[in-house]
């Protein structure tokens, strides 16, 4: 959903640094004193809402106190992908004070505030944007300020505004060297004109962005203050823990309580439709509680539910044609004159988010409001939704926004504040309902399942000439933001499926949406691209063996026009040593990928045991992200990616059987561990490109370096995750 | 019958079910929430606490299981010279990203470098690996208990 609105972003930053001209910023004296800066990030819909919204609607607030402290107040999220610290960086860099000066605050929830302009206008952090939206806007903000703040000591001064710099919270007279800091400047700066355009710095002048600069939420996380959705806990809060039906739609038939009620601690049972849960004084009882009742379950319509239904639906869809994604010249004609044909059908399975802090939502309701403390990615959706089931007007509906201890796409959702509203509403006093893990993996909303058909037609030098490619599965975005679902397409569902880096002549990609029965589906880190990339990285593969070519200079042949993602590409080959010698049972595979606006290419080194036992040792990944502004976290973030994508290649796995989801726990879920994790190297191409997101690249890409990587040491061609060590292990 | 517990140096009385894991009595009755909760069947190490310095699965471990031994948590780890120096890697190292998992690291590096002032990698693999990381920190975690062994090491020679 991302491509078409970060183009309209890049030529508004390439048009003069006006700030008069779209009215994103202005200046007001602060409540408490010292100066506000109210601006308007760009919207999505461009030019056609600009002109319909008329007035000046801020939606994220930079104040100055008076005793020179920097407060952001914006409307992202942290989840551990670094945004609190970046974002500061981004107007501490123009403003001219150092980053500790800088404070975030959690926006409160209100859509028509804070709607993020790249999610359509959703209060929502996802999608790898924070950073792409705040890139322009905040930095012209700094300057303005500090072009403000150096006006308002000039006029007292009675200098020449031109005399004077700003440098480290103060603005000095350089001349006479006298000083004033920003604390003691801001209320007569609040007064000043805002400038009719800034300078923004030059790149090379940069003295934050672009270094590592320290995460401002670090040392909360070291020694245990941190305070997570799942830490909050008013006065008087009882703990509840809860049994959803175990099937998807289903409902409870009978519950025998007597066992549970009479454990220490338990308060309450509270039964609803589809879900009870325990309340007690600590999630010990309510455990114990919960373990103790009896429930027969009325199982719904989705029963006898199994994977294997789920698949033979979506390989049956993909028979007929679906919406067609992208279109370049004539399949048919370069198929029909192809030298050779290479055909295949891939598939992905369900995923869970398994954010390591479980599924939590603390409620108190009351007659006359509600307040909710949770971490989430949508805060004006949690709002909302607490208001509609506790049945109160939106104004009496406050939500404490707190750190999330992993998104990964699952906190875009607002089912787990539902659930503990319907819960609260039988309380009395605040309570705090907690998933255990199995409920937490066993109601989540899963990565959807797909599957994907594959033709290629080669020429007489085994070069790609036609480029076929069909899937089914679940549109998440054609739930979670309708009218971005559009004529049976949307642009996260086939990221990385259509608009491929490499030059291939004829091209065709259609999408079917098939929702799958009795399983609901959500967006999961490196979303469309976690499925897409997979298959079409895995099938280029597929066509470079068939044309016996090396899989790097395959690739190159085909990426003339795409100088970045070549570029990216060399970088990797190079330092990965690709060509070079390995031990036996070992082998390169490489990956290549332009996804939220991010060029990025992998060579993956894995060693494949006799067992089958697949073992990652090494990454590599060269990545240009446009201008990078904090390049530590860049790093820290694609590590990170690459072990969750590596998590999925190999563990990666949601399976229903007679309806139920049948993994519970780690055991089942299982996680990649220390011991099992790679040396992973990064190398960032210098660039001064509008950045690029940089929270799930990684990835995506990762998961056909390593099946890819495979086919290197093995022979053995894996077209279904995840990699299934019983087929590799046939091969010994 | 309420239990005695000895946790980060101060005795607590609760008044719980003998078979309630530790973990719910810091989070839930006293209030310490910096031990999290991940899983509850010791599978992932985020409520990892120490009971006389040794690293402990505290939603596994039962308050009756205790009896007089010392609880340390990590609001309270610092005060240990090897949490002191596995904290200041971990902020050096920039090591957390979501933190959530992080307290649960912090106690199982801490005691490791604790009983093994100069760990291997594989000694780091045997000590590190019940402890998952869902963002995926691994790479960082091992250099900074590494950089923590190193400054063990200079302290020892002054």
């Amino acid at each position: 959903m991302i491509r078409a609105h970060i183009r309209s972003r890049a030529d508004q930053s390439q048009s003069p640094s006006g700030l008069s001209r779209r009215r994103f910023l202005q200046a007001g004296v602060a409540a408490g004193g010292g100066m506000m800066l109210s601006l308007r990030l760009p919207s999505a819909n461009g030019e056609a809402a600009a002109a319909h919204t008329g007035g000046f609607a801020p939606n994220a607030f930079v104040r100055i106190g008076g005793d020179g402290q920097i407060v952001l107040t914006m409307p992202y999220v942290e989840m551990g992908q670094g945004t609190y610290t970046a974002i500061a960086m981004l107007i501490a860099e123009e403003l001219e004070v150092e980053l500790k000066q800088v404070r975030l605050e959690h926006a409160p929830p209100n859509e028509k505030l804070y709607g993020n302009p790249l999610i359509g206008g959703v209060q929502a952090t996802g999608n790898s944007n924070a950073m792409r939206g705040a890139w322009q806007p905040l930095r012209k903000a700094g300057a303005a300020a500090r072009t403000m703040l150096v006006s308002a000591a000039a006029r007292r001064w009675n200098v020449d505004p031109t005399s004077c710099r700003a440098q480290s919270g103060e603005v000095l007279h350089m001349p006479t060297g006298r000083r004033i800091k920003y604390g003691e400047l801001a209320a007569d700066a609040a007064r000043m004109p805002v400038p009719e355009s800034v300078t923004l710095k030059r790149p090379e002048d940069f003295k934050l962005i672009g270094t590592p600069a320290k995460r401002l939420d670090a040392p909360s996380k070291v020694n245990g203050t941190a305070v997570y959705g799942i830490d909050v806990r008013p006065p008087g809060v009882k703990i509840a823990t809860l049994a959803q039906s175990p099937v998807f739609g289903g409902r409870v038939k009978s519950v025998d309580d007597a066992a549970a009620k009479a454990v220490k601690g338990v308060r309450q049972i509270v039964q609803l439709d589809d879900v009870i849960a325990v309340v007690a004084d600590h999630m010990g009882a309510a455990k114990k509680g919960l373990a103790a009742l009896v429930i027969e379950w009325d199982d719904g319509p989705h029963a006898k539910l199994n994977t294997d239904d789920i698949l033979h639906e979506l390989e049956q869809a993909t028979l007929k044609p679906g919406a067609v994604a992208q279109n370049i010249g004539d399949i048919d004609k370069a198929m029909a004159s192809a030298a050779s044909k290479v055909e295949a059908t891939y598939r992905v399975p369900f995923l869970a988010h398994a954010t390591m802090e479980p599924m939590n939502c603390t409620v108190h309701v009351r007659k006359d409001g509600c307040e909710v403390w949770v971490g989430n990615q949508v805060l004006a959706r949690a709002q909302a939704a607490a208001a509609k089931t506790a049945s109160l007007p939106l104004d009496k509906v406050v939500v404490h926004n707190h750190l999330i201890g992993g998104g990964f796409g699952r906190r875009l959702e607002i089912d787990g504040i539902i659930r503990a509203v319907q819960i609260a509403k039988h309380v009395d006093g605040p309570v705090k309902v907690v998933w255990t893990r199995e409920e937490d993996i066993q109601h989540d909303m899963y990565r959807p399942y797909f599957f994907d058909r594959m033709s290629a037609g080669l020429d007489a030098k085994g070069m790609p000439v036609a480029w076929n490619h069909r899937f089914a599965g679940s549109s998440v975005v054609a739930r979670w933001a309708p009218p971005l679902f559009i004529n049976g397409l949307d642009h996260d569902t086939t990221e990385g499926a259509i608009n491929l880096v490499y030059a291939l002549p004829n091209l065709h990609v259609e999408y079917l949406q098939v929702e799958p029965r009795g399983i609901p589906t959500a967006f999961w880190r490196s979303v469309g691209p976690s499925h897409n990339v997979f298959v079409t990285e895995s099938f280029l593969d597929e066509l470079a063996a068939a044309a016996k070519q090396d899989a790097v200079a395959y690739r190159l042949a085909l990426l003339d026009e795409s100088p970045r993602a070549k570029a990216v590409l060399e970088l990797a080959a190079k330092k990965a040593a690709w060509g070079g010698p390995l031990p036996d049972r070992v082998g390169r595979g490489v990956s290549v990928q332009f996804a939220f606006a991010t060029y990025m290419a992998q060579v993956a080194e894995v060693e494949v045991s006799r067992e089958g036992a697949v073992r990652v040792r090494r990454v590599v990944c060269a990545v240009d992200c446009g201008s990078v502004v904090n390049p530590d976290t860049v790093r820290a973030q694609i590590q990170s990616a690459i072990i969750f994508g590596i998590t999925a290649a190999l563990y990666g796995e949601i399976t229903v059987k007679d309806g139920r989801v049948e993994q519970t726990n780690f055991d089942t879920y299982r996680i990649l561990r220390i011991n099992e994790a790679p040396a992973i190297e990064v190398h960032i191409v210098q660039s001064s490109e509008t950045p690029g997101g940089m929270g799930e690249a990684g990835t995506s890409l990762i998961v056909p370096a390593v099946t890819n990587a495979i086919f290197a040491a093995t022979g053995k061609r894996l077209r279904k995750l995840p990699i299934d060590a019983a087929t590799l292990k046939k091969l010994a | 019958m309420p239990f005695m517990l000895k946790i980060n140096g101060a005795n607590h009385s609760v008044d719980v079910d003998g078979d309630t894991p530790v973990l719910w009595v810091l989070r839930d009755v006293l209030g310490m929430t910096g031990t999290k909760f991940g899983c509850g069947m010791a599978l992932c190490g985020a409520c990892t606490v120490h009971v006389d310095g040794t690293a402990t699965r505290s939603c596994i471990t039962p308050v009756e299981s205790v009896g007089k031994s010392a609880i340390t948590t990590i609001e309270a780890v610092d005060k240990t010279s090897a949490g002191a120096k596995i904290q200041r890697a971990w902020l050096d190292l920039e090591v957390v990203q979501c933190g959530y998992c992080q307290s649960g690291q912090i106690m199982s590096a801490s005691a490791l470098l604790t009983s093994n002032p100069r760990p291997t990698d594989s000694d780091i693999d045997n000590a590190m690996s019940g402890n998952i990381c869902r963002c995926g920190t691994y790479v960082r975690i091992r250099e900074a208990i590494k950089q923590a062994a190193q400054s063990n090491a200079k302290g020892g020679r002054q």
